[in-house]
Protein backbone atom coordinates (compact mmCIF):
# COMPACT_ATOMS: atom_id res chain seq x y z
CA UNK A 1 0.00 0.00 0.00
CA UNK A 2 0.99 3.55 -0.76
CA UNK A 3 -0.41 6.78 0.46
CA UNK A 4 -0.53 9.54 -1.51
CA UNK A 5 2.72 11.63 -0.41
CA UNK A 6 4.70 14.32 -1.92
CA UNK A 7 8.16 14.46 -1.10
CA UNK A 8 10.17 17.67 -0.94
CA UNK A 9 14.34 17.84 -0.11
CA UNK A 10 15.17 20.00 2.87
CA UNK A 11 18.29 20.54 4.29
CA UNK A 12 17.39 19.86 7.52
CA UNK A 13 15.80 16.52 8.57
CA UNK A 14 13.47 17.21 11.42
CA UNK A 15 13.13 20.82 10.00
CA UNK A 16 11.85 18.40 6.79
CA UNK A 17 9.30 16.23 8.54
CA UNK A 18 7.83 18.81 9.92
CA UNK A 19 7.04 20.59 7.27
CA UNK A 20 6.31 17.12 4.78
CA UNK A 21 4.19 16.64 6.91
CA UNK A 22 2.53 19.56 7.51
CA UNK A 23 1.76 20.05 3.88
CA UNK A 24 0.25 16.58 3.78
CA UNK A 25 -2.31 17.55 5.75
CA UNK A 26 -2.62 20.95 3.55
CA UNK A 27 -0.68 23.15 5.62
CA UNK A 28 1.83 25.60 3.76
CA UNK A 29 4.53 25.57 6.01
CA UNK A 30 8.21 25.99 5.01
CA UNK A 31 11.00 24.69 6.08
CA UNK A 32 12.99 27.74 7.42
CA UNK A 33 9.31 28.58 9.07
CA UNK A 34 9.35 25.20 10.66
CA UNK A 35 13.07 25.90 11.79
CA UNK A 36 12.20 29.42 13.02
CA UNK A 37 9.07 28.63 14.85
CA UNK A 38 10.76 25.87 16.27
CA UNK A 39 13.76 28.13 17.60
CA UNK A 40 16.41 25.40 15.98
CA UNK A 41 18.97 28.06 16.04
CA UNK A 42 21.57 27.57 18.55
CA UNK A 43 25.25 27.71 19.68
CA UNK A 44 26.27 25.26 21.91
CA UNK A 45 29.81 23.53 23.48
CA UNK A 46 28.94 20.77 25.30
CA UNK A 47 32.02 20.21 27.24
CA UNK A 48 31.36 16.06 28.86
CA UNK A 49 30.84 14.58 25.67
CA UNK A 50 32.92 13.47 23.08
CA UNK A 51 31.78 12.33 19.55
CA UNK A 52 34.10 10.30 17.60
CA UNK A 53 36.78 11.30 19.97
CA UNK A 54 36.56 15.17 19.86
CA UNK A 55 34.86 17.64 21.74
CA UNK A 56 31.12 18.39 20.94
CA UNK A 57 29.39 20.97 19.80
CA UNK A 58 26.21 21.93 18.04
CA UNK A 59 24.81 24.30 16.24
CA UNK A 60 20.74 23.57 16.66
CA UNK A 61 18.67 22.76 18.90
CA UNK A 62 18.61 19.24 20.67
CA UNK A 63 16.68 16.59 18.56
CA UNK A 64 13.15 16.48 18.92
CA UNK A 65 12.72 19.93 20.45
CA UNK A 66 12.30 22.19 17.19
CA UNK A 67 9.03 19.88 16.45
CA UNK A 68 8.02 19.61 19.81
CA UNK A 69 7.93 23.79 20.15
CA UNK A 70 6.65 23.80 16.43
CA UNK A 71 3.88 22.08 17.90
CA UNK A 72 3.34 23.65 20.87
CA UNK A 73 3.68 27.24 19.67
CA UNK A 74 1.00 26.57 16.29
CA UNK A 75 -1.45 24.58 18.12
CA UNK A 76 -1.00 21.12 16.56
CA UNK A 77 -1.23 18.25 18.79
CA UNK A 78 1.39 15.36 18.29
CA UNK A 79 1.40 11.59 19.39
CA UNK A 80 4.53 10.08 19.96
CA UNK A 81 5.44 6.51 20.96
CA UNK A 82 8.29 4.75 22.16
CA UNK A 83 8.43 0.68 22.30
CA UNK A 84 10.67 -1.41 24.10
CA UNK A 85 9.86 -4.42 21.46
CA UNK A 86 10.38 -4.17 17.90
CA UNK A 87 7.29 -6.28 17.10
CA UNK A 88 5.07 -4.07 18.03
CA UNK A 89 6.82 -1.40 16.55
CA UNK A 90 6.89 -2.84 13.55
CA UNK A 91 2.66 -3.99 14.16
CA UNK A 92 1.70 0.00 15.10
CA UNK A 93 3.58 1.46 12.13
CA UNK A 94 1.72 -1.04 9.84
CA UNK A 95 -1.43 -0.01 11.36
CA UNK A 96 -0.42 3.47 10.84
CA UNK A 97 0.04 2.95 7.24
CA UNK A 98 -2.92 0.75 6.26
CA UNK A 99 -4.87 4.14 8.02
CA UNK A 100 -3.84 6.06 5.41
CA UNK A 101 -1.10 8.14 7.96
CA UNK A 102 2.52 8.48 7.22
CA UNK A 103 4.21 9.03 10.03
CA UNK A 104 8.06 10.34 11.25
CA UNK A 105 10.10 7.87 12.61
CA UNK A 106 13.27 9.20 14.97
CA UNK A 107 16.29 6.57 13.38
CA UNK A 108 20.13 6.05 13.64
CA UNK A 109 22.30 6.89 11.10
CA UNK A 110 24.82 4.17 11.11
CA UNK A 111 22.97 1.37 9.61
CA UNK A 112 21.01 3.74 7.02
CA UNK A 113 22.31 1.84 4.06
CA UNK A 114 21.11 4.49 1.10
CA UNK A 115 23.57 7.19 3.20
CA UNK A 116 27.05 7.05 1.77
CA UNK A 117 29.55 5.28 3.91
CA UNK A 118 31.86 8.04 5.23
CA UNK A 119 28.32 9.61 6.20
CA UNK A 120 28.00 6.93 8.45
CA UNK A 121 28.41 7.29 12.29
CA UNK A 122 26.51 6.38 15.24
CA UNK A 123 24.18 9.56 15.50
CA UNK A 124 20.95 8.48 16.67
CA UNK A 125 18.69 11.75 15.74
CA UNK A 126 18.12 11.22 12.24
CA UNK A 127 14.29 12.32 10.95
CA UNK A 128 12.65 10.48 8.05
CA UNK A 129 8.75 9.63 7.39
CA UNK A 130 7.57 6.39 6.00
CA UNK A 131 4.40 6.75 3.62
CA UNK A 132 3.94 3.03 2.57
CA UNK A 133 4.71 -0.46 2.47
CA UNK A 134 5.20 -2.75 -0.46
CA UNK A 135 5.62 -6.18 0.85
CA UNK A 136 8.82 -6.42 3.47
CA UNK A 137 9.98 -3.25 2.04
CA UNK A 138 9.14 0.18 3.23
CA UNK A 139 8.46 3.27 1.00
CA UNK A 140 10.87 5.98 2.78
CA UNK A 141 10.96 9.88 2.45
CA UNK A 142 14.11 10.75 4.29
CA UNK A 143 14.00 14.51 3.58
CA UNK A 144 17.68 15.02 2.89
CA UNK A 145 17.78 12.91 -0.32
CA UNK A 146 16.58 14.18 -3.55
CA UNK A 147 14.25 11.65 -4.47
CA UNK A 148 12.24 8.99 -1.80
CA UNK A 149 13.88 5.74 -1.03
CA UNK A 150 13.19 1.96 0.37
CA UNK A 151 13.94 0.22 3.43
CA UNK A 152 13.60 -3.83 3.99
CA UNK A 153 11.74 -4.49 7.45
CA UNK A 154 15.14 -5.56 9.04
CA UNK A 155 17.24 -2.60 8.02
CA UNK A 156 14.40 -0.54 9.44
CA UNK A 157 14.09 -2.58 12.90
CA UNK A 158 17.83 -2.15 12.66
CA UNK A 159 18.03 1.66 12.31
CA UNK A 160 14.57 2.74 14.68
CA UNK A 161 16.66 0.42 17.81
CA UNK A 162 19.80 2.00 17.11
CA UNK A 163 21.68 1.79 20.55
CA UNK A 164 23.82 4.39 22.25
CA UNK A 165 23.31 8.48 23.28
CA UNK A 166 19.85 9.27 21.90
CA UNK A 167 18.70 5.69 21.22
CA UNK A 168 15.15 6.41 19.51
CA UNK A 169 13.82 2.76 21.22
CA UNK A 170 11.30 2.50 17.87
CA UNK A 171 10.17 5.86 18.41
CA UNK A 172 7.24 7.14 16.08
CA UNK A 173 5.30 10.26 15.64
CA UNK A 174 2.69 12.21 13.74
CA UNK A 175 0.07 15.01 14.08
CA UNK A 176 -3.30 13.84 15.74
CA UNK A 177 -5.37 17.33 15.48
CA UNK A 178 -4.82 20.45 14.41
CA UNK A 179 -6.57 23.66 14.78
CA UNK A 180 -8.83 25.31 12.12
CA UNK A 181 -5.83 27.80 11.22
CA UNK A 182 -2.12 28.18 12.50
CA UNK A 183 -1.76 31.21 14.40
CA UNK A 184 1.63 31.47 12.55
CA UNK A 185 2.01 35.23 13.50
CA UNK A 186 1.95 34.79 17.24
CA UNK A 187 4.20 31.35 16.94
CA UNK A 188 6.84 33.02 14.87
CA UNK A 189 7.34 35.95 17.72
CA UNK A 190 7.69 33.17 20.41
CA UNK A 191 10.22 31.54 18.00
CA UNK A 192 12.38 34.80 17.88
CA UNK A 193 12.49 35.18 21.32
CA UNK A 194 13.44 31.87 22.74
CA UNK A 195 15.99 32.11 19.58
CA UNK A 196 17.10 35.63 21.04
CA UNK A 197 17.11 34.15 24.54
CA UNK A 198 19.45 31.19 24.02
CA UNK A 199 21.69 32.95 22.13
CA UNK A 200 22.33 35.90 24.54
CA UNK A 201 22.15 33.49 27.56
CA UNK A 202 24.45 34.42 30.49
CA UNK A 203 25.87 31.11 30.35
CA UNK A 204 29.87 29.58 29.74
CA UNK A 205 28.64 27.24 26.98
CA UNK A 206 25.81 28.67 25.36
CA UNK A 207 25.01 30.49 22.54
CA UNK A 208 27.22 33.77 22.09
CA UNK A 209 29.69 33.32 25.63
CA UNK A 210 29.76 29.63 23.79
CA UNK A 211 31.27 30.90 20.92
CA UNK A 212 33.65 33.02 22.67
CA UNK A 213 34.55 30.14 25.33
CA UNK A 214 35.26 27.91 21.91
CA UNK A 215 37.56 30.05 20.12
CA UNK A 216 39.34 30.70 23.82
CA UNK A 217 39.74 26.57 23.59
CA UNK A 218 40.89 26.70 20.32
CA UNK A 219 43.98 28.90 21.00
CA UNK A 220 44.62 26.29 23.48
CA UNK A 221 44.39 23.07 21.34
CA UNK A 222 47.89 22.95 19.32
CA UNK A 223 50.17 23.45 22.23
CA UNK A 224 47.85 21.30 24.60
CA UNK A 225 47.06 18.57 22.40
CA UNK A 226 49.69 18.49 19.50
CA UNK A 227 49.43 18.72 16.20
CA UNK A 228 47.21 15.62 15.23
CA UNK A 229 44.59 16.19 18.06
CA UNK A 230 44.28 19.86 17.39
CA UNK A 231 43.91 19.42 13.79
CA UNK A 232 41.25 16.86 14.18
CA UNK A 233 39.32 18.72 16.96
CA UNK A 234 38.69 21.27 14.76
CA UNK A 235 37.76 19.27 11.88
CA UNK A 236 35.09 18.48 13.95
CA UNK A 237 34.30 22.23 14.36
CA UNK A 238 33.57 22.78 10.67
CA UNK A 239 32.02 19.41 9.87
CA UNK A 240 29.71 20.10 13.09
CA UNK A 241 28.88 23.23 11.41
CA UNK A 242 28.72 22.61 7.67
CA UNK A 243 27.09 18.93 7.88
CA UNK A 244 24.56 17.74 6.07
CA UNK A 245 21.34 19.30 7.42
CA UNK A 246 23.07 22.63 8.03
CA UNK A 247 21.52 23.86 4.68
CA UNK A 248 25.29 25.72 5.26
CA UNK A 249 27.18 28.54 7.51
CA UNK A 250 25.38 25.71 10.77
CA UNK A 251 22.00 26.70 10.24
CA UNK A 252 22.50 30.45 9.64
CA UNK A 253 21.22 30.91 6.13
CA UNK A 254 18.27 28.71 7.12
CA UNK A 255 17.75 31.37 9.61
CA UNK A 256 18.06 34.43 7.35
CA UNK A 257 15.53 32.68 5.14
CA UNK A 258 13.18 32.41 8.15
CA UNK A 259 13.49 35.94 8.82
CA UNK A 260 13.14 37.20 5.29
CA UNK A 261 9.64 35.14 5.26
CA UNK A 262 8.54 36.33 8.66
CA UNK A 263 9.29 39.62 7.27
CA UNK A 264 6.09 39.50 5.25
CA UNK A 265 3.94 37.26 7.21
CA UNK A 266 4.49 40.19 10.38
CA UNK A 267 4.67 43.11 7.92
CA UNK A 268 7.86 44.06 9.59
CA UNK A 269 10.63 45.39 7.45
CA UNK A 270 13.08 45.46 10.13
CA UNK A 271 12.98 41.61 10.42
CA UNK A 272 14.02 41.57 6.26
CA UNK A 273 16.96 44.14 6.97
CA UNK A 274 18.09 41.38 9.95
CA UNK A 275 17.71 38.84 7.79
CA UNK A 276 20.22 40.43 5.34
CA UNK A 277 22.38 40.73 8.42
CA UNK A 278 22.11 37.18 9.03
CA UNK A 279 23.08 36.53 5.50
CA UNK A 280 26.78 38.41 5.84
CA UNK A 281 27.16 36.17 9.36
CA UNK A 282 26.41 32.92 7.58
CA UNK A 283 29.19 34.09 5.79
CA UNK A 284 31.95 34.93 8.02
CA UNK A 285 30.72 31.65 9.26
CA UNK A 286 32.25 29.53 6.23
CA UNK A 287 34.83 32.05 5.98
CA UNK A 288 35.80 30.41 9.41
CA UNK A 289 35.32 27.09 8.29
CA UNK A 290 37.62 27.98 4.95
CA UNK A 291 40.38 29.13 6.99
CA UNK A 292 40.09 26.32 9.61
CA UNK A 293 40.72 23.81 6.91
CA UNK A 294 43.35 25.22 5.20
CA UNK A 295 45.37 25.00 8.69
CA UNK A 296 43.96 20.76 9.08
CA UNK A 297 44.47 20.58 5.13
CA UNK A 298 48.32 21.26 5.50
CA UNK A 299 48.47 19.17 8.81
CA UNK A 300 50.10 22.50 10.31
CA UNK A 301 49.71 23.30 14.09
CA UNK A 302 50.89 27.03 13.95
CA UNK A 303 49.58 28.53 16.81
CA UNK A 304 49.58 32.03 14.34
CA UNK A 305 46.81 30.12 12.20
CA UNK A 306 44.98 28.71 15.38
CA UNK A 307 44.83 32.76 16.94
CA UNK A 308 43.50 33.87 13.62
CA UNK A 309 40.68 31.43 13.20
CA UNK A 310 39.91 31.73 17.49
CA UNK A 311 39.82 35.82 16.38
CA UNK A 312 37.53 35.09 13.67
CA UNK A 313 35.06 33.11 15.70
CA UNK A 314 35.29 36.45 18.43
CA UNK A 315 34.26 38.58 15.86
CA UNK A 316 31.47 36.27 15.02
CA UNK A 317 30.33 36.01 18.63
CA UNK A 318 30.29 40.26 18.82
CA UNK A 319 28.75 40.42 15.24
CA UNK A 320 25.90 37.70 16.84
CA UNK A 321 25.60 39.79 19.70
CA UNK A 322 24.38 42.84 18.07
CA UNK A 323 22.57 41.09 15.97
CA UNK A 324 20.15 39.03 18.68
CA UNK A 325 19.78 42.25 20.66
CA UNK A 326 18.21 44.06 17.95
CA UNK A 327 16.36 41.34 16.79
CA UNK A 328 14.65 40.84 20.43
CA UNK A 329 14.18 44.58 19.88
CA UNK A 330 12.70 44.44 16.04
CA UNK A 331 9.63 41.91 17.52
CA UNK A 332 8.63 44.23 20.32
CA UNK B 1 25.68 33.39 0.35
CA UNK B 2 24.45 34.25 -2.88
CA UNK B 3 23.21 31.39 -5.86
CA UNK B 4 26.45 31.00 -8.29
CA UNK B 5 28.33 30.93 -5.01
CA UNK B 6 26.63 27.60 -3.73
CA UNK B 7 29.55 25.18 -4.03
CA UNK B 8 29.81 22.18 -6.69
CA UNK B 9 32.93 20.66 -5.80
CA UNK B 10 33.27 16.85 -5.87
CA UNK B 11 32.75 14.79 -2.77
CA UNK B 12 32.22 11.62 -1.26
CA UNK B 13 28.42 12.51 -1.76
CA UNK B 14 28.90 11.45 -5.58
CA UNK B 15 28.96 7.87 -4.72
CA UNK B 16 25.60 7.91 -3.44
CA UNK B 17 24.47 9.86 -6.21
CA UNK B 18 23.37 12.29 -3.39
CA UNK B 19 23.08 16.13 -3.70
CA UNK B 20 22.57 18.12 -0.52
CA UNK B 21 20.49 21.46 -0.44
CA UNK B 22 21.64 24.73 0.76
CA UNK B 23 20.04 28.17 1.12
CA UNK B 24 21.31 31.44 -0.87
CA UNK B 25 19.89 34.51 -2.13
CA UNK B 26 18.93 35.02 -5.82
CA UNK B 27 19.60 38.46 -7.80
CA UNK B 28 16.45 40.18 -6.25
CA UNK B 29 17.94 39.43 -2.48
CA UNK B 30 15.19 36.84 -1.96
CA UNK B 31 16.05 32.91 -0.13
CA UNK B 32 15.98 30.10 -2.62
CA UNK B 33 17.24 26.49 -2.44
CA UNK B 34 20.08 25.49 -4.22
CA UNK B 35 21.41 21.79 -5.08
CA UNK B 36 25.52 21.46 -4.03
CA UNK B 37 27.49 18.51 -4.80
CA UNK B 38 30.30 19.31 -2.00
CA UNK B 39 32.22 21.82 -0.30
CA UNK B 40 35.98 21.38 -0.35
CA UNK B 41 36.37 22.67 2.85
CA UNK B 42 34.15 19.86 4.39
CA UNK B 43 35.24 17.58 2.23
CA UNK B 44 38.83 17.28 3.73
CA UNK B 45 37.52 17.43 7.38
CA UNK B 46 35.37 14.42 6.65
CA UNK B 47 37.93 12.56 4.91
CA UNK B 48 40.51 13.68 7.48
CA UNK B 49 38.30 12.06 10.11
CA UNK B 50 37.70 8.88 7.95
CA UNK B 51 41.53 8.49 7.95
CA UNK B 52 41.79 8.67 11.28
CA UNK B 53 39.42 5.90 12.22
CA UNK B 54 40.79 4.08 9.36
CA UNK B 55 44.57 4.08 11.36
CA UNK B 56 42.63 3.16 14.63
CA UNK B 57 41.03 0.10 13.26
CA UNK B 58 44.41 -0.63 11.80
CA UNK B 59 46.46 -0.05 15.15
CA UNK B 60 43.94 -1.96 16.50
CA UNK B 61 44.20 -5.17 14.25
CA UNK B 62 48.08 -5.14 15.13
CA UNK B 63 47.54 -5.17 18.99
CA UNK B 64 45.16 -8.31 18.30
CA UNK B 65 47.28 -9.98 15.80
CA UNK B 66 50.03 -9.00 19.18
CA UNK B 67 47.91 -10.74 21.51
CA UNK B 68 47.60 -7.09 23.31
CA UNK B 69 43.69 -6.65 23.24
CA UNK B 70 41.00 -9.01 22.42
CA UNK B 71 39.27 -8.88 18.79
CA UNK B 72 36.17 -7.05 20.37
CA UNK B 73 38.59 -3.75 20.24
CA UNK B 74 38.82 -4.50 16.69
CA UNK B 75 35.58 -4.88 15.91
CA UNK B 76 34.15 -2.04 17.76
CA UNK B 77 36.76 0.39 15.87
CA UNK B 78 35.57 -1.06 12.94
CA UNK B 79 31.85 -0.41 13.69
CA UNK B 80 33.24 2.92 14.54
CA UNK B 81 32.03 2.53 18.12
CA UNK B 82 33.46 3.74 21.63
CA UNK B 83 33.29 1.59 24.61
CA UNK B 84 30.07 2.74 26.09
CA UNK B 85 28.26 2.69 22.53
CA UNK B 86 29.03 -1.07 21.89
CA UNK B 87 28.08 -1.23 25.78
CA UNK B 88 24.49 -0.29 25.16
CA UNK B 89 24.32 -2.75 22.00
CA UNK B 90 25.19 -5.56 24.58
CA UNK B 91 23.05 -4.96 27.71
CA UNK B 92 26.86 -4.10 30.09
CA UNK B 93 28.34 -1.21 31.66
CA UNK B 94 31.39 -0.03 29.35
CA UNK B 95 33.45 -0.82 32.25
CA UNK B 96 32.30 -4.78 31.35
CA UNK B 97 33.29 -3.83 27.83
CA UNK B 98 36.68 -2.90 28.71
CA UNK B 99 37.37 -5.62 30.62
CA UNK B 100 36.94 -8.01 27.52
CA UNK B 101 39.70 -6.29 25.88
CA UNK B 102 42.27 -8.07 27.61
CA UNK B 103 43.00 -11.27 26.12
CA UNK B 104 42.96 -13.51 28.84
CA UNK B 105 39.75 -12.89 30.30
CA UNK B 106 38.12 -12.72 26.97
CA UNK B 107 39.42 -16.60 26.39
CA UNK B 108 36.82 -17.09 29.10
CA UNK B 109 33.93 -15.54 27.87
CA UNK B 110 31.07 -18.10 27.93
CA UNK B 111 29.56 -18.47 24.46
CA UNK B 112 26.60 -16.68 25.71
CA UNK B 113 28.40 -13.17 26.56
CA UNK B 114 30.14 -14.03 22.54
CA UNK B 115 27.07 -14.24 20.98
CA UNK B 116 25.59 -10.69 22.18
CA UNK B 117 28.79 -9.30 20.97
CA UNK B 118 29.11 -11.20 17.48
CA UNK B 119 25.71 -9.81 16.91
CA UNK B 120 26.28 -6.41 17.47
CA UNK B 121 28.67 -6.44 15.14
CA UNK B 122 26.66 -8.45 12.29
CA UNK B 123 29.36 -11.50 12.29
CA UNK B 124 29.32 -15.30 13.17
CA UNK B 125 31.32 -16.51 16.64
CA UNK B 126 34.18 -17.36 14.30
CA UNK B 127 35.08 -14.46 12.47
CA UNK B 128 34.80 -12.55 16.24
CA UNK B 129 37.24 -15.28 17.74
CA UNK B 130 39.28 -15.30 14.73
CA UNK B 131 39.86 -11.60 13.09
CA UNK B 132 41.52 -13.21 10.43
CA UNK B 133 38.37 -14.33 9.08
CA UNK B 134 36.54 -11.05 8.79
CA UNK B 135 35.90 -10.39 5.33
CA UNK B 136 35.48 -6.43 5.81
Amino acid sequence: MEINFTHHQTAHCENGVISNLMKHHGFEISEPMAFGIGSGLLFCYIPFLKVNHAPALTYRAMPGFIFKRFAKRVGIDIKREKFKNPEDAKARLDANLENDNPVGLQVGVYNLSYFPDEYRFHFNAHNLIVYGKEDNTYLISDPVMETVTTLTAKALERVRFAKGPFAPKGHMYYPIAFPESLDIEKAIVKGIKHTCRDMLAPMPVLGVKGMRHVAKLIRKWPKKHGVKKANHYLGQVVRMQEEIGTGGGGFRYIFAAFLQESSGVLNNQKLAELSKEMTIIGDLWRDFALDASRIYKNRSAKTDAYNNVASQLEVIADKEKVFFKSLKKAIK
Amino acid sequence: MKKDEVPQDTSNLETAKMKELCYAVDENGSYTTVNSSGWKPKTIALSQAIEEINERIEAARKRVLNNETSPIEYYMEYHKMDPSILASYVNMWSCQVKRNFKPSIFKRLPRKTLQKYADAFDISLEQLKDITKHGN
